[in-house]
């Protein structure tokens, strides 16, 4: 039946696709190629590679890895940034009235404003792309973190008051798991933003990974490459949303069940 | 052990304050249990919650120990009357049992017999692997019982602890609380709104009014020999104390000149 569901729901996949191969043959507008010659195209350039390697390309080795360490890193130093930040200042009442302008403001900056200076200061390489990545991505984790550290339920503080938990233990049993489905909702947003602002970061100041590729793609007028380029990267966008969803899943089930129930 | 004297508390202020308690003198002695019945409303929580040092009443003073209460004190264990909110959803239940265990130096082994154990006393032996949230309101509230239990406080305070489960398992709770009060020389205040049940567990039951409450009455509940649900509850004392109680308590009610 499940299975059935899935299929009802994934039939207008192919049907797209032979419509979009249909036009596109068609239309013979070299910016638009058909669907097999993108396919034929991303074949050639990541998938052609010896067996034991996969039969990944050296393209598809040196750039798709450095492309997502890149996204990781950014988005594990902004999730550690941006929840310590955020549960101070979602606890303490005096440190919010104080920095609440600074991230208001620090927020409100589109993070591609910012590459400029982070290109003179960092030049092209791996620090000035995690460090736009990280500068784009904190603000939704830290403004959920603090926003689920404030609003703890009163009965849960009191408890862990009555019963004499330590600050630490209040912290980590208490504030946190209360907070966690809005760490994980910023969480969330935050890497697909990650994800984009990587494209934007190596489109501007790199000699490798997806994005440089795609800019290379594009400057040979090598249109099959660009759009076989944004094929990964659509690919890999769903790959890390899934993925996180899973995690989600599991490390929020209680949240769901209590929310089913009450 | 536990002095109040003359506590007043006002929510708010303007023409819209309320005033909750209005004076209220109470000794308790150490391994005492003290019952305090009064009509809903009248700010027995309140009471319960400055006692705990989670509210700083705007008047008098609570003393425990002979030091005032101006933060939660030490070796206290509160029964929530919203004990479904004091459980925490992300936990195991016994994993909230054995939480507060923690402070008391336990190792993991120990703090998981004593919740083990403690979930055992009020009948939820296999519930320990469950999550608060897949058991029932009556049960729920059994779990923060023992929670409280396993805790062993100098001072346990539990609001209105009985009020979800049906009439068997409120008689076992009772007589729980009971043993564990003799066991482990606990003092304990316990609200309830059920005349029978502050007869049946209390050394003494305290009435109040309505609000703003002050003590309308303080019996001392003088039943002879170990408590039976059968055999102290047809005691001719037993149901003398019963009807002054009532007697307490109803006043309150149909006599609004009392709380003005
Ligand atoms: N935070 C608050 N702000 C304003 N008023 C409050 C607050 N908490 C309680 N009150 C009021 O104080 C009064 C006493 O409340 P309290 O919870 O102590 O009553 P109670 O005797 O425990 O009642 P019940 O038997 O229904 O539990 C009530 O009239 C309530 O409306
Ligand atoms: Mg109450």
């Amino acid at each position: 039946m499940r299975f059935l569901r899935a299929l009802g729901r994934l039939w207008l996949v192919p049907v797209v696709l032979v419509a979009w191969e249909a036009a596109t043959r068609l239309a013979e507008d070299i910016f638009f190629p058909p669907p097999t010659t993108i396919a034929a195209r991303m074949h050639e350039m990541w998938f052609s590679g010896p067996a034991e390697r996969l039969w990944l390309t050296d393209a598809a080795l040196e750039n798709i890895p450095t492309s997502v360490g890149r996204l990781f890193a950014g988005w594990l130093l902004a999730g550690v940034i941006g929840v310590v930040l955020g549960v101070m200042l979602g606890r303490s009442a005096l440190l919010s009235r104080f920095i609440d302008p600074l991230v208001q403001f620090g927020r409100a900056i589109p993070p591609p404003a910012l590459l400029p200076f982070f290109l003179a200061l960092f030049s092209v390489g791996a620090q000035m792309q995690i460090a736009t990545i990280v500068f784009g991505i904190v603000w939704p984790i830290l403004l959920n973190s603090s926003d689920g550290a404030r609003h703890v339920d009163r009965q849960h503080l009191e408890t862990s008051t009555v019963f004499g938990l330590s600050r630490s233990q209040r912290l980590f049993w208490v504030i946190l798991p209360s907070a966690m489905p809005k760490i994980f909702a910023g969480l969330r947003l935050s890497l697909s933003l990650a994800l984009i602002l990587m494209v934007i970061s190596e489109l501007v100041g790199s000699v490798n990974g997806i994005g440089f590729q795609l800019l290379d793609a594009q400057r040979s007028y090598d249109l099959p490459g660009v759009w076989g380029t944004i094929v990964v990267l659509g690919v890999l966008g769903y790959l890390l949303n899934s993925v996180f969803l899973v995690a989600e899943r599991r490390v929020l089930s209680w949240h769901r069940g209590a929310n089913r129930t009450t | 052990m536990l002095e109040i004297s003359n506590l007043t508390h006002v929510y708010g202020g303007g023409p819209g304050a309320h005033h909750a308690l209005g004076g209220i003198d109470l000794k308790v002695a150490q391994g005492e249990l003290v019952c305090i019945v009064g009509p809903s409303g009248c700010g027995k929580s309140t009471l319960l919650r400055s006692i705990a040092g989670l509210l700083r009443p705007t008047g008098g003073t609570v003393t425990l120990g002979g030091k005032p209460v101006e933060r939660t004190p030490d070796d206290l264990a509160v029964v929530f009357q919203d004990y479904s909110r004091s459980l925490f959803p992300w936990m195991s239940v016994g994993d909230n049992v054995a939480l507060p265990l923690r402070r008391k130096g336990m190792d993991r082994p120990r703090r998981r017999e004593a919740a083990t154990e403690a979930l055992e006393q009020v009948g939820l032996a296999g519930a320990a692997g469950k999550y608060p949230w897949q058991l029932s309101g009556g049960m729920q509230q059994r779990v923060s019982i023992a929670r409280a239990l396993a805790y062993r406080p100098a001072l346990m305070l539990m609001d209105e602890p009985f009020g979800s489960v049906d009439a068997q398992t409120r008689e076992d709770l009772e007589d729980l609380t009971l043993r564990v009060r003799s066991h482990h020389d606990m003092t304990i205040l316990l609200i309830t709104h059920d005349i029978d049940e502050s007869v049946y567990v209390g050394d003494r039951v305290v009435v109040l009014s309505k609000a703003p409450a002050t003590v309308a009455g303080d019996l001392r509940v003088d039943l002879p020999g170990p408590r039976d649900q059968i055999t102290t509850r047809e005691n001719p004392a037993f149901v003398h104390l019963r009807a002054e109680v009532g007697r307490l308590v109803r006043g309150m009610r149909n006599d609004p000149a009392v709380s003005s």
